[in-house]
C-alpha cells in the first residue's frame, strides 16, 4: 500500500494511505478513491451513494470552488503538484479551508519539496503524498522550523503582531 | 528607524540555521546541484559565471550604521573587499564561497540583515522614496507600510511559489523617487478629500523583453486595508498568472491580457470575498512601526548656515556637490547628502569596505546613524546639518566618494553584465566607465545637466535601460558585443519608455554616439529644457542624423 505523511498535533507520521487514486481511463475498484474533478461531476453521486470514502484530486488550472457544494461529502481533497515551483495549491488549499470550510484531508499530491513543509501546513495542508518514508524525521524537523510566523493563514497559528501585543517584553528592544 | 525585536530576530535564526544544514548536505554530497539549487536560490545565493554571488536584502534601502559595518566586514572577510549596491537597494558579493555562506548569514542576521526572499518567484526586497522621512513633500513616512508590508510578506505560506518574482516599490511624496510605475506593484501614498491616508495602487509596470508603465487599478485605497488588498492581488496572479512561459509569467503580462478593468474586477472581486480583519493589521501594531520611525533629536536650527555659505564661496568643489549632491530636507538647518558610488573610471554602485566604514562613521557622527541606497546606485546621508555639510564632504572626498555628480550624465546605472552574470549578453560596466571617463570633467558635465544613462547588459534590464533619458542594451550579434541605444525614457514622473535609436552600435561606438547626441542636444536646447525636455520636443529625428550620418 502507498505511503502517506500525516500531519497530526505538529508532527509528521507515516501511514498506509487508504485510498486508490484512479486515472480517468481506469476502472473504479472497490474502497476508498480519489478520483478527478471531472469524473466526480460524473460519477460523483453514485459512488457517494455506495458508501465508500471518496476524494476529489484537483488539478493547478481547476478551481476548488467548483466543488463548495460537494466539500461535505469528501473526505480528501487532493491538490495536484506537476512541478513544486507551480505554487497555485498553495491558494487553492487556503481557499478550501478559510473560505469553504473544508475540514476533511487536504493532500499534497506530485513534486513537493520537504522545504515547502511549513508552507503546506500553513496554507492548511494535513497530507503529502510520499515515496519515501524514512523522510518522517525531517518532514517533523522542517514543519517546525519557523518557531514564529507573520501573518494569519489556515493553520490558526498566532501572527507576531498578536504575540507581540500579548508579551509586550518581546517588544522592548524596538528602538528608535 | 525599525530595529529587529526579538520575534524578528529568532526569524533570521531560524532561517540561517535551516541553511546552514542544507549547505552541510550539499558539501557532503548528500544534495545534487540541482536539488540544492532551489534551496541556495530561496537565500540570494547565486551561481554566476566565476563564483557564487550573495544577494543581501537592504529593505526600504535603509540602513544603520552597524549594519553597514558588517556589509563591510563580509566585503573584506569574505569577498574581494568590495560590494556592488543595485538598482533594487540590495547589495550584492560576487566572489563568494559556498561553504562561506552560512556564516556570512549568522553574521548579518546579528545585525538584522538577511538574504531572505532576494530571489526565487515570491514578493523581494521591497523599495521605498530614499528621502522618506527627510523629505518636505511626503504626507507619511513610506517605510512604515513597507516594514508592515516586509513581516507580511516574509514566508508568506501563499506566496512563495508564484508565477514569477514580484517587486513592489512606494513612496508618499509627490515626486517619485521610487520609480513605481515601473514595479509589479508600485504603490503612492497620498490622501484622499476627506483626508484619510490612501494608496493609488499601480499594478503590472516592468521591464525586460516586455516593458509596460505600471497602470492604476484603483486610485483610493485606504492605507489600513494595504495587506488585504495585496493578498487579493497576489491571489489573482498566483492563480491565473502564466507558468507555461517564463517569459510571459510576470504580473504585466496578465494586467495586459485581462485588460486592467477586467484585471481589477477580479481584484476587487476577490478582496470583497477576504476577511479583511484577519489580513490587515491592527492599528497597535501599525502604532508600534510608526513609533519606531518618528522623528527623533533634531535641533532647532536657523534654516541657513553661514558655515554651509562660507564654504560654497570659497571652494568651487563644494560648490559643485552643494548644487549637486545636496537636498533640502524637512526640517531647517538639515539636508540630505547624497554619495555618488559614480566616480568616473569605476563600478557603478561599488563600494569598498573601507568607503562603507567611511560612510557609517560618518552616519552616526553627522546622521542619527542612518545611511541610505537609492536605486540609482548610489548611498545617502540622510539627516545633515547645513553645518556639518563642509566636513562631511572633506571627508568623503578623502574616501574618494566626493563625486559631484549626481543626476548628471556619468551618474550612470549599470547592471554586473557579463563581467559577472551568467545571463548577461554584453558587457555594462565597460561601457559605463568608458562614458562616465568621456564626461569626468565637472564643468562640462554639468553644462550637460540633468541626463540619465541607463546600461543593461541583456533584456531582463536590471540596468533599467528602457527608462533611461538614454537607454544602453547589450545584444549579442554572432559572438560580438553589440550596444542598442533608446532615447527618451525616464522611469519617474511622467514615466516612459524609451524609443530605439536605431541598428546597434559596436562596443567601441558607444560613447561617440552619446558624445554626438549631447553635442545634438547642447545646439537644440531651448532655454532651461533638460535633454529629455528636448527629446520630447525634437523627437528622434536630430539625434539618429547625428549617430548614423556617416552610414547615410
Amino acid at each position: 500500500m502507498p505511503k502517506l505523511i500525516k500531519w497530526r498535533a505538529g508532527a509528521a507520521a507515516i501511514v498506509e494511505d487508504p485510498f486508490t487514486s484512479v486515472a480517468d481511463d481506469q476502472e473504479i475498484p472497490p474502497g476508498d478513491v480519489i478520483i478527478s474533478l471531472r469524473r466526480f461531476h460524473d460519477e460523483g453521486a453514485r459512488l457517494l451513494g455506495g458508501g465508500r470514502a471518496v476524494g476529489v484530486r484537483i488539478e493547478p488550472n481547476e478551481a476548488v470552488e467548483d466543488l463548495a457544494y460537494d466539500l461535505p461529502m469528501l473526505a480528501v481533497v487532493a491538490l495536484a503538484f506537476p512541478k513544486f515551483r507551480d505554487g497555485r495549491a498553495f491558494s487553492a488549499a487556503r481557499v478550501l479551508r478559510e473560505r469553504l470550510g473544508f475540514t476533511g484531508e487536504v493532500r499534497a499530491v506530485g513534486d513537493v519539496l520537504l522545504e515547502q513543509a511549513p508552507y503546506l501546513i500553513r496554507c492548511g495542508f494535513d497530507a503529502v503524498e510520499t515515496e519515501d518514508p524514512s523522510t518522517v524525521a525531517r518532514w517533523t524537523a522542517a514543519a517546525r522550523r519557523y518557531r514564529h510566523v507573520y501573518q494569519r493563514a489556515a493553520d490558526g497559528r498566532e501572527p507576531a503582531f498578536v504575540e507581540r501585543q500579548r508579551e509586550p517584553a518581546l517588544v522592548e528592544r524596538v528602538g528608535i | 528607524m525599525y530595529r529587529y525585536d526579538p520575534i524578528d530576530q529568532a526569524m533570521l535564526a531560524d532561517r540561517a540555521a535551516e541553511f546552514r544544514e542544507q549547505c552541510a548536505r550539499r558539501l557532503a554530497g548528500d544534495l545534487t546541484e540541482d536539488q540544492f539549487k532551489p534551496l541556495r536560490l530561496m537565500n540570494g545565493l547565486y551561481l554566476q559565471l566565476h563564483a557564487y554571488m550573495l544577494r543581501v536584502a537592504i529593505p526600504y534601502g535603509t540602513l544603520d550604521s552597524d549594519q553597514l559595518r558588517a556589509l563591510a566586514r563580509v566585503a573584506r572577510t569574505y569577498d574581494r573587499g568590495y560590494g556592488h549596491f543595485t538598482t533594487r537597494t540590495n547589495i550584492q558579493f560576487h566572489w563568494i564561497k559556498l561553504r562561506d555562506a552560512p556564516d556570512i548569514l549568522d553574521d548579518l542576521a546579528k545585525v538584522g540583515l538577511h538574504a531572505i526572499q532576494t530571489s526565487g518567484n515570491c514578493i523581494r526586497n521591497i523599495t521605498a522614496d530614499p528621502h522618506a522621512g527627510a523629505t518636505a513633500d511626503e504626507v507619511d513616512d513610506p517605510r512604515i507600510w513597507v516594514e508592515a508590508m516586509r513581516q507580511w510578506s516574509t514566508f508568506h505560506p501563499e506566496f512563495a511559489f508564484l508565477p514569477r518574482k514580484f517587486k513592489i516599490a512606494v513612496t508618499a511624496a509627490a515626486k517619485d523617487r521610487a520609480a513605481i510605475k515601473i514595479y509589479d506593484v508600485g504603490l503612492r501614498l497620498h490622501r484622499d478629500d476627506a483626508g484619510e491616508l490612501s494608496f493609488e495602487v499601480h499594478v503590472g509596470g516592468g521591464l525586460g523583453r516586455t516593458p509596460y508603465i505600471g497602470p492604476v487599478i484603483r486610485e483610493r485605497l485606504p492605507a489600513r486595508h494595504l495587506l488585504s488588498y495585496l493578498q487579493a492581488i497576489l491571489r489573482v496572479f498566483n492563480r491565473h498568472g502564466r507558468r507555461d512561459n517564463i517569459f510571459k509569467a510576470r504580473i504585466k503580462i496578465l494586467v495586459a491580457a485581462l485588460g486592467v478593468e477586467e484585471f481589477s474586477r477580479q481584484v476587487e472581486e476577490e478582496w470583497a470575498k477576504t476577511d479583511k480583519a484577519q489580513v490587515d493589521l491592527p492599528d497597535v501594531e501599525l502604532a508600534r512601526i510608526r513609533a519606531a520611525f518618528a522623528p527623533n533629536g533634531f535641533e532647532t536650527l536657523p534654516p541657513v548656515s553661514k558655515a554651509f555659505a562660507a564654504a560654497r564661496l570659497s571652494d568651487p568643489a563644494f560648490a559643485r556637490f552643494a548644487r549637486h549632491n545636496v537636498m533640502a530636507h524637512k526640517v531647517p538647518g538639515y539636508a540630505l547628502v547624497n554619495i555618488a558610488l559614480k566616480t568616473p573610471g569605476e563600478t557603478p554602485g561599488d563600494a569598498s569596505a573601507e568607503q562603507m566604514e567611511v560612510v557609517a562613521d560618518l552616519a552616526d557622527r553627522y546622521s542619527f546613524g542612518e545611511a541610505r541606497v537609492t536605486y540609482e546606485q548610489n548611498l545617502l546621508l540622510p539627516h545633515v546639518k547645513l553645518d556639518d555639510v563642509p566636513a562631511v564632504h572633506a571627508e568623503l572626498a578623502a574616501a574618494g566618494l566626493a563625486s559631484a555628480n549626481i543626476g548628471l550624465i556619468s551618474d550612470i546605472i549599470a547592471c554586473p553584465g557579463l563581467d559577472y552574470c551568467a545571463l548577461a549578453n554584453a558587457r555594462a560596466i565597460p561601457i559605463a566607465q568608458d562614458i562616465a571617463r568621456k564626461f569626468a570633467d565637472p564643468e562640462v558635465a554639468e553644462k550637460v545637466g540633468e541626463l540619465k544613462i541607463k546600461i543593461s547588459g541583456c533584456i531582463n534590464a536590471c540596468g533599467h535601460h528602457h527608462v533611461g533619458h538614454i537607454g544602453i542594451l547589450g545584444v549579442d550579434k554572432k559572438g560580438e558585443e553589440f550596444y542598442q541605444l533608446t532615447l527618451g525614457g525616464s522611469g519617474e514622473d511622467n514615466a516612459s519608455l524609451g524609443q530605439i535609436l536605431g541598428p546597434a552600435l559596436p562596443a567601441d561606438g558607444v560613447t561617440r554616439a552619446i558624445d554626438q547626441m549631447v553635442e545634438v542636444y547642447l545646439k537644440e536646447r531651448t532655454g532651461e529644457e533638460r535633454f529629455l525636455d528636448t527629446f520630447r520636443r525634437t523627437g528622434l529625428t536630430p539625434f539618429k542624423e547625428a549617430v548614423y550620418a556617416e552610414a547615410h
